[in-house]
């Protein structure tokens, strides 16, 4: 290899971090891998402090009490108008007053408590060393994705609590914490669905929801077009009757917290995948999970998943095998996985490199910069680029290719102007190559930012390198 | 769920997604002929309940079918006669006004060649144009404007894509080049902040080079067309809201008709808008879906009005992965299915007509006993306006735009 041990240690940082940091190259380029291990071995690994930060029940609980408070206040201010107006003016009138003298009072706490969990998240990348675990908390999240467009109060505490203890577990874990999590739950429309032969099934009108079941199969496990049919989604779906959980209004201490309720599971045996589960109840859904974990088309999946994540849109069909014979090998342990893929020569290939998505661009420019985020004006920023934090457009999560965010560099262009705008009174665009990058970036880069008319503009124009863009 | 009143629906993911359009050069042969013809594709992603939003109200087992939630012709919501068989939505009056004048056409119990039910693999057919999922990287639109363009190479100086919103839709990428665009959120880089980097990425990076120019040029072109917005103060999204919605689809769709209706503007666009897919409480004549259908009808309305005179040679696509259950699932929604609709609205089109071969809603009539049967490959239609509208050659129709379409005519008679 032809590349300097100091190019080595920022392409490393890059492609597997969050982005360099002042000293980081120096402090890693004796053994760039090593670095990315030791990272990977240190204890509690991913998981994260979030002092002061409700749980994802109370968090549900907390809204719809201020949700209920609120309700209230408008009925009354809404009775209070209507004896003051004597009904002179029209009932729309009466009810508009209401709801605005309602909101003013009981402002929404889930906004606030979406920002909170952000800043945990941002602050958690800038912090890192390397940076490559909380790259892989963000990969699992993306995988497992739920949206704050649906459930905003439980988005953040969700990735606490399903991914970030288990993204270096085994994945069967990681899958039936995901899964059962009610964030998930009630994103994927699980919490009511009812077995059409179940008790409520028969006494009321709703039945089956297939969308969670689907998406497991789809998405989350055994990959599309693979070994699963129509009828193994609605049988497993049947099997996953009963997965919901307690509703915030009658239970103010458990409200929000997951529930297997009987009345709801569609009683009888079910087969899925050619396999016959008996009814066990809420241990039928965790045996059907536990063999999807381990199974061979899971194993591609998540290999080919990793490998185009880290590496290449077109992973490697060499190290894509490789992984997934490690995931077979092991029953699944990500630790061993995770350390194939960083051990591996086929994901050091310098020649060819990925596009960064936009979060992964926005927090490396943050932290060469330095400086600190405010969450309200970073998760806008990723919005306007088309990445909202924890607001994927779909359950298939963010695009991991170039040609689904090359388009957006004239936004990238805007978000970059902005920033460089608001630090370049503070921070020095050659010192940034200096003491972040090592003087690793490319002569054309280092002379745009020479010839800049301002530091404004050689910020820019730094952040927008292909040096920066590219890991 | 009544327990969780403050939890707002999937469709509102929209708002982080983006909605998007994208759109490249002259049709040139269209305009040898004089005219200069105009095409916008709007994709709906997650799958459109057609039977809900154009009802077969003639059909003697409609009523069994969906019970309450059939969409009918008396009740509190009537909904829209179109002819005497088909109703429509009561969210969508500026439809039904287009259909009266004989400006738009209803496709019903319509799909691609798809018919498995992954939304993304039913995506990925209906934007590449191929009959089956995979490996595509290009959009139909993108191929017949390559069709178009002479010896199949496209000028890059005429390049005219554009994107709005940061994600490019499949049904747009290609080899010709693609401008994207978004409401100015943030402080633009200035021009020779611009000029500079794209100096650096033309030494370093072709491909971020080629993404850059495209953004360049369509800047160029807003600004001559006074198109400058004011940059509303965005650093915090205000809360979801079906207003939002709707205040998005006009803006995004009216955005892309300023562009369109320019005399040196581009003459193709396509936009995505994401929500459609209505597992739970999807209602009829209001609710989650008749909200999302109004906001779309209001999208065609800024369209129609932003076109100005060259609304009269203009066709707006509103296509679609694939449609909805026939029955109403256990959530009151309904669950991935196989027919729906396609809606098509312009002043060129020969409109005021449903065109449909209808299968039937009896249990047997039904594809896999559950949905609505597609008796008209959506391809034929998208053949039909290609070649009749634009003027793309029937041969390039059949194989680099819809490859292995051979057998799949184009529909006929659609714009006149």
């Amino acid at each position: 290899m032809a590349e300097s041990a100091k190019a080595v240690a920022a392409f490393a940082l890059h492609r597997f971090g969050m982005g360099p940091r002042a000293g980081s190259i120096a402090a890693i380029e004796s053994d760039p891998r090593g670095a990315l291990l030791a990272e990977l071995r240190r204890p509690r690994a991913g998981e994260v402090a979030a002092p002061g930060l409700p749980g994802s029940s109370l968090a549900f609980r907390t809204v719809a009490e201020a949700n209920a408070v609120r309700q209230a206040k408008r009925i009354v201010a809404a009775r209070a108008q209507k004896e003051a107006m004597r009904g002179e003016a029209g009932q729309q009138a009466d009810n508009d007053m209401a709801a605005r003298v309602a909101a003013g009072a009981v402002p929404d706490p889930g906004r606030q408590i979406y920002l909170n969990e952000a800043r945990v998240r941002i602050d958690a990348a800038l912090a890192a060393e390397t940076g490559f675990t909380e790259r892989l908390v963000w990969f699992w999240s993306n995988h497992f994705c739920i949206s704050a467009d649906k459930i905003q109060s439980m988005a953040g505490a969700y990735e606490r609590e399903a991914i970030r203890p288990h993204i270096l577990g085994r994945f069967a874990d990681l899958l039936q914490a995901a899964e059962s999590h009610p964030c998930m739950l009630f994103y994927l429309d699980q919490a009511a669905s009812m077995g059409p032969n179940s008790i409520a099934g028969i006494n009321r009108t709703r039945g089956l929801n297939e969308n969670l079941a689907r998406e497991i199969l789809e998405l989350h496990t055994l990959g599309v077009r693979t070994v699963y049919t129509q009828d193994d989604i609605i049988s497993f779906a049947k099997v996953l009757t009963g997965w919901t959980f307690l509703p915030a209004g009658d239970n103010p201490e458990h409200g929000g917290e997951f529930s297997f309720n009987r009345r709801l599971h569609e009683p009888g045996p079910q087969t899925v995948v050619g396999k016959v589960y008996e009814d066990t109840g809420v241990e039928q859904g965790r045996a059907v999970l536990r063999d999807l974990a381990v199974h061979e088309a899971t194993a591609r999946h998540i290999a080919t998943k990793l490998v185009r994540h880290f590496v290449a849109d077109e992973p490697p069909p060499v190290l894509v095998d490789k992984l997934a014979a490690v995931f077979r090998e092991t029953g699944g342990d990500l630790k061993e996985v995770t350390e194939a893929l960083v051990s591996a020569p086929e994901a050091w290939t310098f020649s060819s490199r990925k596009l960064k998505r936009p979060s992964e661009w926005v927090i490396s420019m943050v932290r060469a910069a330095g400086t600190t985020a405010d969450p309200a004006r970073f998760t806008a920023g990723l919005a306007t680029l088309g990445e909202p934090m924890w607001r994927p457009p779909s359950p298939r999560g963010y695009a991991d290719d170039e040609a689904t965010w090359i388009d957006g560099m004239g936004q990238r262009l805007d978000v970059a102007n902005t920033v460089a705008e608001r630090i370049a009174t503070r921070i020095d665009p050659r010192a940034i190559i200096e003491t972040v990058l090592a003087s690793t970036v490319a002569p054309e880069t280092l002379q745009a930012v020479a010839r800049a008319e301002s530091r404004q503009q050689a910020l820019t124009l730094l952040f927008m390198s292909p040096d920066f863009q590219r890991r | 769920m009544a327990d969780c009143p403050h939890l707002p629906s999937r469709r509102e993911a929209l708002i982080g997604s983006g909605a998007l359009f994208a759109w490249t050069q002259f049709p040139k042969l269209a305009r040898a002929e004089g005219r200069d013809p105009r095409m916008l594709v709007i994709v709906l992603r997650g799958a459109l309940d057609g039977l809900g939003t154009v009802a077969p109200v003639g059909d003697p087992d409609w009523i069994r079918l969906r019970g309450n939630r059939a969409l009918i012709l008396d009740g509190p919501t009537p909904a829209l006669p179109l002819d005497s068989y088909f109703a429509l939505n009561a969210a969508m009056p500026n439809l039904h006004r287009l259909y009266k004048a004989r400006q738009a056409t209803i496709v019903h119990a319509t799909a691609t060649a798809y018919r498995e039910r992954s939304h993304f693999d039913g995506q990925d057919v209906l934007e590449s144009g191929l009959p089956r999922p995979g490996t595509a990287d290009t959009g139909w639109l993108n191929r017949a404007l390559l069709a178009m363009a002479p010896g199949g190479r496209v000028d890059p100086r005429g390049g005219r894509a554009v994107a709005v919103g940061p994600v490019t839709p499949l049904v747009v990428r290609g080899q010709a080049p693609v401008m994207s665009w978004t409401p100015p959120q943030v402080l633009p880089a200035s021009d020779d902040t611009q000029a500079r980097l794209l100096d650096l990425y033309r030494h370093t990076d072709p491909k971020l080079a080629s993404a850059l120019e495209s953004r360049i040029r369509l800047v160029a072109l807003g600004r001559a067309g006074g198109m400058d917005g004011s940059p509303p103060n965005g650093a915090q999204l205000p809360p979801p809201g079906i207003a939002r919605v709707r205040a998005y689809f006009a803006e995004a769709a009216g955005t892309a008709a300023r562009y369109l209706a320019r005399a040196d503007g581009p003459r193709v666009g396509a936009m995505g808008f994401v929500g459609w897919d209505t597992h739970i409480n999807e209602g009829a004549a209001s609710g989650q879906l008749a909200n999302l259908l109004g906001a779309l009808d209001g999208a065609l309305a800024a369209i129609e009005t932003n076109m100005g005179d060259s609304w009269r040679e203009t066709v707006v696509a509103v296509i679609t992965e694939f449609g909805r259950t026939a029955r109403i699932n256990g959530t009151d929604g309904t669950d991935h299915g196989t027919g729906t609709v396609a809606l098509l609205a312009g002043g060129a089109l020969k409109g005021g007509r449903v065109v449909a071969d209808w299968p039937g809603l009896r249990g047997a009539d039904l594809h896999e006993g559950r949905d609505l049967k597609a008796t008209i490959d959506l391809r034929a239609v998208l053949k039909g306006l290609l070649r009749d509208h634009l003027r793309v050659e029937e041969a390039a129709l059949a194989s680099a735009v819809f490859p292995g379409s051979a057998n799949v005519a184009p529909t006929a008679g659609l714009v006149g």
